[in-house]
């Protein structure tokens, strides 16, 4: 019996690795290939450097790649830099599980709702500005002030940390259970320390090691986003990823050469970034320890914890407001500036939408809930294998999971459509559930590895000693234990599958409609209050999956404080 | 796993050969009904309207009624996505039952599909019936598509004009500019006002290439490819124009809209006082969207504006061909040319010659009433030529060097 147990565990790797390999050494080839001339259908049959030599007398190609890195960093460190001062200074208050239950629904919100929130709350024509015009400001018209699209980017970061808040928020929280918070500070405070100084001394080290991988996808997300890129972040010229998305997409198609050879440099401005950021990781951990040595205790930390709370408050407030004004667009008739409000009110583009959006809702609820069960099946019996054997998933079938989270999506897609059509996979239902899953894998995969691995092993020690067998210490034991951090990471990967769009719209050729296919080809009218009805119908279903991964462990734990997955129950 | 995977591609860059099965034949179309009847066409055009997608929902009922045939429209954001699903068909050797039977495309696209042998050929469309009614005569870009020869790989479905607006609840009609060069004073006297999408978005290089034809000493130039010598001392022009208008800019031409709904909101926001479109009833159809205030009103130069003709094109590989025509020669219909010409409906000028239609036909177009914000074709003004699109790539390049590149 515990042979065969093995041996599926050991199925694990192997099926990650089967899943991921071929649409992703197809997918490099598909680029790299054309990067170096070769794609016999566009005329290509030599390889020769001049893509590369196209790519770099493309004008503007330095400073995007400047921007993508800058813009990628700063709404990292941004957003690590308040997850810190906030979970240093609440957690384990009564508080914090308040502001926590407040701000994780917002992972929900897809990335360009929550850009175009901001737009309509902070652009000249925006809200704030119809607020106190014209009679602060005197303004009839909107300014002419560079506030969104700044050549620096600001915008662009600033948005990008208000959605990835959330995510490292709710990664965080699962984390925090296995940190012993209350315990710790309570010592550290016995010893003179400060809360936050508590905290970064004895917990954040453990905490940051379990949201790490997290923080590298967020880098690597920052570094090669188009869609808020496009929405945010400057234009001329544009970050690197739009330029390489807009090569991708020249009438011309032998610019697909040029832009294949710009999807390698963005591989590479995204490993540039990682790096840099190991770096950060290095000089951040040096300033702690000698932070340490010194051993200042830092009693007075109050003006810190309430940048902390504000920053999260702020986080939260905006991109509610920006939901906010979305729904108000959504059903908005004439709104002419600097009218606060609507002329007049309508519910024209609901209504429309309602009578064709149920097809489009059907097919992302089974695509998302089959690539989510799926990606959940084989993480666990990759983790399940790890915990088997005391080894860790091997580097190369690491870097494999976590390659669709870098490699941008605009040069790896041509090769994974390549793949699909020559493995005569079809365009069905089947195909798109498979192509989803090379990218709802990795989500899923880094949602629980921490967490799983952080998990104290003595509690399956003692199952073996009461005479349970290891099957049933993994299903009777671990996955209860971690049922927090399972359903987040369902919750994550549904989102993210609901979310995909051009994979969606390649590998099914548009056979298959999902909510976020039909978002994207409305919103490119331009029509706010389509932008509007479209952003909550694509937000509707990872809500709910983000609800549910929510109650799920509240319902069965209810006589399990510890369980409960929020750090709510610390602090008593 | 992976080698497999690997060899597969692999053989599927190396003897990616054309297989043709028999193909449909236009000049026998009671045969290509008779072969259409049962399949689908998937037809991939930009899904950024309601309105035009609405059209196509009413399209999709007629064929099945009259044709038995079934139309999805696969909404896009890009048509590139498409032409791109067509290469990447290629490179797998899937050369027959491809996915894209029927793609609404003009222009460059155009023009790289039939360059790189993307497109069902030999040329069909003059041999469709409906074709009988096409305005070849009063509407050239019908057979030339920016300079490119259309050779019947490609079906006419609507005409374009460069139209300007404005609203004139806040911009007197009398102060409007009347050309290019009326435009940049304009711009002097009311800075931070004008803008145009960011090249190489279509309706902003559309602009640039107005502003050439305008200014360009010898625009006969511009109908043959660009000469490496002949390129700075055409242009030149055009950038000392662009050198002079782009401080004057909204945000100091230090950003652009992205492309043409991204202008017109800024219009609709008070934030600039002049944009354009290439469709005369777009402003109708905006104020009818309540996208635009009621107030907005169309203007064109009087020496003339671009105008170009937009297509449906069936790719090489399609795989219902057969529907693919009858669905072109249905678009192509005096009754579906006078609904899309509607301005409640969409608002598309037709491509058909009016007086060649019967009388019941003519009735249709008769009874169309203008937009509130549309000229009547008689006030449109001339018609200018596109470029050949050579112009296009050199001026876009241009363009991004010396404005979208923040040096």
């Amino acid at each position: 019996m515990a042979e065969r147990r093995t041996a599926l565990y050991r199925l694990g790797p192997v099926l990650a690795v089967a899943l991921l390999a071929g649409p992703l050494l197809c997918g490099l080839a598909g680029t790299v290939l054309p990067a170096f001339g070769y794609l016999p259908a566009l005329g290509g049959r030599t390889l020769s450097l001049d893509p590369f030599r196209q790519l770099l007398a493309e004008p503007g190609l330095a400073r995007g790649a400047v921007l993508a890195l800058t813009t990628g960093l700063a709404a990292t460190a941004l957003s690590v830099a308040v997850i810190f001062l906030f979970v240093a200074g609440w957690a384990g208050t009564r508080l914090f599980s308040r502001i926590v239950h407040l701000v994780s629904p917002l992972l929900a919100v897809p990335h360009a709702a929550a850009a175009f929130g901001l737009v309509f709350l902070a652009a000249p024509s925006g809200f704030i500005a119809r607020l106190i015009s014209p009679e602060l400001t005197g303004w009839e018209r909107p300014p002419d002030l560079l506030i969104v699209n700044d050549p620096a980017g600001l915008a662009m970061s600033a948005g990008l940390a208000a959605k990835e808040i959330p995510f490292l928020m709710l990664i965080a929280l699962a984390a925090l259970p296995q940190i012993e918070v209350t315990r710790t500070l309570a010592i550290a405070a016995s010893a003179g320390y400060g809360r936050m100084a508590g905290f970064l001394l004895a917990l954040w080290p453990r905490l940051y090691r379990q949201i790490r991988l997290a923080v590298f996808a967020v880098l690597a997300f920052g570094t090669s986003v188009v869609d808020v890129g496009v929405i945010l972040g400057p234009t001329a010229p544009p970050p690197l990823a739009v330029q390489v998305t807009r090569l991708m997409q020249d009438p011309d198609l032998s610019m697909r050469f040029t832009a294949s050879a710009g999807a390698l440099l963005q591989l590479a401005v995204t490993g540039l970034a990682l790096l840099a950021w190991l770096g950060l990781e290095h000089v951040g951990a040096m300033l702690r320890r000698q932070m340490g040595d010194r051993g200042r205790r830092f009693r007075r930390d109050a003006p810190l914890r309430l940048a902390g709370l504000g920053a999260i408050a702020l986080t939260a407030l905006v991109t509610f407001a920006g939901l906010g004004l979305l729904a108000l667009w959504s059903v908005a008739g004439q709104w002419p500036f600097p009218d606060a409000l609507p002329a007049s009110l309508s519910l024209d583009s609901w209504a429309s939408a309602a009578s064709r959006i149920g097809q489009p809702l059907w097919s992302s609820l089974s695509v998302g809930l089959a690539a989510t069960a799926t990606a959940l099946a084989v993480t666990v019996l990759c983790l399940a294998n790890e915990t088997e054997t005391g080894r860790r998933t091997g580097t190369g079938a690491a870097l494999l999971i976590y390659l669709p989270l870098i490699v941008p999506q605009a040069g790896f897609l041509f090769g994974l459509q390549l793949l699909f059509l020559v493995a005569g996979l079809g365009n069905g239902w089947p195909a798109l559930v498979l192509s989803h899953l090379v990218f709802v894998l990795p989500y899923v995969f880094l949602s629980l590895a921490d967490p799983w691995r952080a998990l104290d092993r003595r509690y399956e020690a003692v199952a073996a000693g009461l005479g349970k067998g290891r099957l049933a210490a993994l299903t009777r034991v671990r996955l209860p234990m971690l049922t927090g951090a399972l359903a987040t990471a369902a919750a994550v990967g549904f989102a993210v599958s609901v979310g995909l769009y051009l994979p969606t719209l390649l590998v099914a050729a548009g056979r298959i409609e999902t909510v976020t296919t039909e978002a994207v080809a409305l919103a490119a009218g331009g029509n706010r209050r389509v932008i509007g009805v479209y952003a909550f119908l694509q937000l509707a279903l990872p809500a709910a999956g983000f609800a549910i991964a929510t109650a799920v462990p509240a319902l069965l734990f209810r006589q399990r404080r510890a369980l409960r997955g929020g750090a709510s129950s610390q602090g008593r | 796993m992976p080698r497999y995977f690997a060899a597969a591609l692999l053989a599927a860059f190396l003897f990616s050969l054309p297989a043709r099965a028999a193909e449909p034949d236009p000049s026998r179309w009671d045969a290509v009904l008779a072969e259409a009847r049962g399949q689908t066409v998937y037809f991939n055009a930009w899904g950024g309207s309601e309105a035009i997608n609405a059209y196509l929902d009413w399209a999709a009922g007629e064929l099945a009624r009259r044709h038995g045939i079934k139309l999805v429209q696969v909404k896009v954001d890009d048509t590139a996505n498409a032409v791109g699903r067509v290469v990447a068909e290629k490179a797998a050797g899937k050369d027959s039952g491809g996915s894209v039977d029927l793609i609404w495309i003009n222009g460059e696209n155009f023009a790289a599909m039939k360059k790189q042998d993307l497109l069902f050929s030999p040329g069909w469309a003059e041999k469709l019936p409906n074709f009988a009614y096409v305005d070849a005569a009063e509407k050239p870009t019908v057979r030339t598509d920016f300079t490119v020869p259309v050779g019947g790989l490609e079906s006419p479905w609507g005409m374009a004009k460069l139209v300007f607006f404005y609203d004139e609840a806040r911009t007197p009609a009398a102060t409007l500019p009347r050309s290019a060069k009326a435009l940049l004073d304009w711009a002097k006297a009311n800075p931070g006002r004008f803008t145009y999408p960011q090249p190489p978005d279509f309706t902003g290089s559309s602009f640039l290439k107005q502003v050439l034809v305008e200014l360009a000493e010898d625009p006969s130039v511009l109908a043959r490819p660009v000469q490496g010598a002949t390129f700075q001392a055409t242009a030149r022009p055009l950038f000392d124009y662009l050198d002079a208008l782009n401080p004057l800019m909204w945000r100091g031409g230090k950003a652009f809209p992205q492309n043409y709904p991204a202008m017109k909101q800024l219009l609709a926001d008070k934030e600039i006082d002049i944009a354009f479109a290439f469709n005369p009833a777009e402003a109708s159809s905006a104020i009818a969207a309540g996208e635009l205030p009621d107030s907005v009103r169309s203007f064109v130069f009087p020496a003339g504006t671009l105008a170009n003709t937009h297509f449906v094109a069936i790719p090489y590989n399609a795989a219902a061909k057969a529907a693919a025509l009858v669905t072109a020669d249905f678009l192509l219909s005096p009754e579906a040319q006078a609904r899309k010409q509607d301005p409640k409906v969409w608002g598309d000028p037709t491509v058909l010659s009016i007086a060649r239609l019967d009388a019941a036909d003519r009735a249709r177009f008769d009874a169309l009433e203008l937009g509130v914000a549309t000229l009547p074709p008689a006030a449109l003004g001339p018609a200018l030529a596109e470029p050949d699109a050579s112009w296009m790539e050199r001026i876009e390049t241009e363009w991004k060097r010396r404005y979208g590149a923040a040096n």
